[in-house]
């Protein structure tokens, strides 16, 4: 399940936000503190979150202590659901 | 003619508890701030300046988060008689290298006598000072005096005359970091009344902002103004507001804000982002305005702003413009609150080929102009030509600004000073525009200058980071913007010269470029278009030709 999580975000991630749909991202890449995702980008990832997997991603949670990968971001959308 | 310190005593001594700011933080209670918190919070950075031996009319830079320690440290400054100017914090995404880079070249400038920031951030700052500097001491936020009720006996800033300088305001990045513009008390409360006068300012408004403390527009708007004419400050922050918009929209509800300023791209991205259920319960029925400043302003975003919203109470009227900028404190000009906005279709190719403003008759050759307003009152506009002669109405031209209100010079930088001054005083802003009647129409800019959500991003710093890679020419990158029709806001393009032919060679230097600039300048890169050598085109004098780049990288792009 996991693994099928991490697949679909790596997917709509490098679509939707990094616009580069050939993008590879790695499971324990770090998206927001290296800047891979810009600020002006994370409500987007919230808002993907929220379409594919029916969780809401509270806002103070997006910054790199709640996660910072794809692996922790899986984790945590399994932890609401 | 009163000075800052003056106002505040005022304030604190004849309604010590009404509530001036009221500071939002995400995942916080509401933080209300009256005059008598403000002055003794600021009182304790007062009394820590002196005792450091800071003297009146130095510099401190201020390098704080958005916040309660931000606010007190810049009256705190004030007050003490020395001059704040604020430092962005370092984000994420910029690498610490590059932000102390940019910090030596504020201090080279700037010649500050202090510094103040967090304990935790004295390890970044440290090493950008170099012995001998201007740099007298690093004061932690951690060591500052106790709040406590201020001896205004005791207070510099109270002998501070209105001439003098007040703040230093810089823009973005190492070019905009020594280019710090020099605001007197007078310029200030000159601007406050003008716009004020402008925008029918009543003690009955509120003001909701999200900007950074660190650019004009929430600097004046967002803070000053407000607490120097008592008027009910709402303040976010931008991080907290990047990430959720909405936030804005509930805190204009909850304190009936009436005057809100936002750059361009703000308006999509709100009209964008936000989903219903983050609107329940908002009503937007108390905003007088909304105020569209410092980029380009264009009408399809406010028009779905306006369909975005106006179901929860937000009127199409409420939409507001100004052309605004740091050298006149703040609004060049306004349009009238509660009217409809001066709209106009133009003749594209008359535009271009002849600089000349002509309504067009067909709609598909058109391009669609708001107008900034006319003037506030005590600022005249002009549009001039090359010589600096003005030009009649609808003639594209340099605008070119004088009021009671300009800046007192470009800190320490009496050639950039000259640079921009007219002999007739008029001050040349770098922005191409026309007029009609005194309707002020921004077409475009002389500057190569590229407005990214409202912050000014200096190609030529840009370019400099991606000549450290390996493979990339010196000399041979060009930099520019391209309007991203989605966001509201420019793209920032990067173009350069390479030698190799190897396709994986190709993709690395292009990673590599991206990622040195995100990481040096905190811009994310549109697009990386890597060229054969030989494809740059230079000015005749061998520089940098970006305006011609841009030219041709549409014409490729386009092409394809």
């Amino acid at each position: 399940m996991s693994q099928a999580m991490i697949t679909i975000l790596a997917q709509k991630i490098a679509q939707i936000i990094l616009k580069e749909p050939n993008r590879t991202i790695q499971a324990d890449e770090a998206l927001i503190s290296s800047g891979l995702i810009d600020s002006f980008s994370l409500v987007d990832l919230a808002l993907l979150v929220e379409d594919e997997f029916g969780v809401v991603v509270d806002d103070t949670e997006l910054n790199p202590d709640s996660f910072d990968t794809l692996e922790q971001l899986a984790a945590l959308i399994q932890s609401k659901q | 003619m009163a000075t800052f310190s003056e106002v505040l005593q005022s304030a604190y001594q004849s309604k010590p508890d009404q509530v001036i700011i009221t500071l939002q933080q995400a995942g916080f209670p509401d933080r209300p701030i009256t005059y008598k918190d403000l002055l003794e919070g600021a009182n304790g950075y007062a009394q820590t300046l002196a005792q450091q031996g800071i003297q009146p009319g130095e510099v401190v830079i201020l390098i704080l988060q958005h916040g309660v320690d931000l606010v007190f440290a810049f009256w705190g400054a004030v007050f003490h008689g020395a001059i704040p100017a604020i430092m962005p914090y370092l984000t994420e995404k910029l690498l610490p290298e590059r932000y102390r880079h940019d910090l030596e070249a504020l201090i080279s400038v700037t010649q500050p006598a202090a510094i103040v920031t967090y304990p935790d951030f004295e390890t970044e700052v440290r090493p950008a000072l170099k012995p001998g500097d201007s740099v007298r001491t690093l004061i932690l936020s951690d060591s500052i005096e106790a709040s406590g009720v201020p001896d205004f006996t005791q207070f510099a800033g109270l002998q501070r005359d209105p001439e003098d300088i007040v703040l230093l305001q810089h823009s973005s990045g190492t070019t905009g970091l020594q280019k710090g513009v020099a605001l007197s008390h007078q310029a200030v409360f000159h601007q406050l009344e003008n716009l004020g006068v402008a925008l029918e300012l009543s003690p009955q408004d509120v003001v909701v902002s999200w900007l950074p403390l660190y650019h004009d527009m929430g600097l004046i708007a967002g803070f000053i103004m407000p607490i120097l004419t008592g008027i009910h400050l709402v303040l976010l922050s931008p991080f907290d507001w990047v990430k959720a918009p909405q936030r804005l929209f509930q805190a204009v509800s909850q304190y009936k804000g009436t005057l809100v300023w936002l750059p361009n791209f703000a308006y999509y991205f709100c009209a964008q982002k936000i989903r219903e259920r983050h609107m329940k319960g908002v009503d937007l029925s108390s905003w007088r305005a909304v105020i569209n400043c410092s980029e380009p302003v264009r009408d399809d975003g406010h028009q779905i702003f306006v369909e975005k919203f106006s179901p929860y109470g937000f009127s199409e009227n409420a939409l507001a413009v100004s052309y605004a900028m740091a050298e006149n404190v703040f609004a060049v000009t306004q349009t009238r609150i509660g009217e409809p906005l001066y709209i106009e279709d133009i003749n594209r190719e008359i535009l271009q080929t002849r600089k000349f403003a002509l309504p067009a008759s067909n709609s598909n050759a058109s391009v669609r102009m708001v107008s900034c307003g006319k003037p506030v009152p005590n600022v005249s506009v002009k549009i001039v030509d090359l010589n600096g002669n003005a030009l009649k109405d609808r003639r594209v031209g340099e605008v070119a600004v004088q009021s009671n209100c300009m800046l007192n010079e470009y800190y320490h930088r009496p050639d950039a000073t000259k640079e921009t001054l007219l002999p007739d005083g008029y001050f040349l802003t770098g922005d191409y525009g026309y007029k009609v009647g005194e309707e002020l129409f921004i077409t475009g800019r002389k500057k190569d200058l590229i407005i990214v959500g409202g912050k000014n991003v200096y190609p030529m710093d840009i370019e400099q980071l991606a000549m450290e890679v390996d493979g990339v020419h010196p000399g041979r990158v060009s930099v520019f913007g391209i309007f991203d029709e989605e966001k509201g806001t420019e793209d920032v393009i990067l173009v350069a010269e390479v030698d190799t032919q190897d396709e994986a060679e190709r993709q690395r230097i292009s990673d590599q470029i991206r990622a040195v600039v995100t990481r040096g300048s905190a811009i994310a890169l549109r697009h990386v278009y890597l060229v054969n050598p030989g494809w740059m085109v230079k000015t005749s004098s061998g520089k940098n030709s970006r305006y011609a780049n841009r030219e041709r990288y549409l014409k490729e792009i386009n092409g394809k």
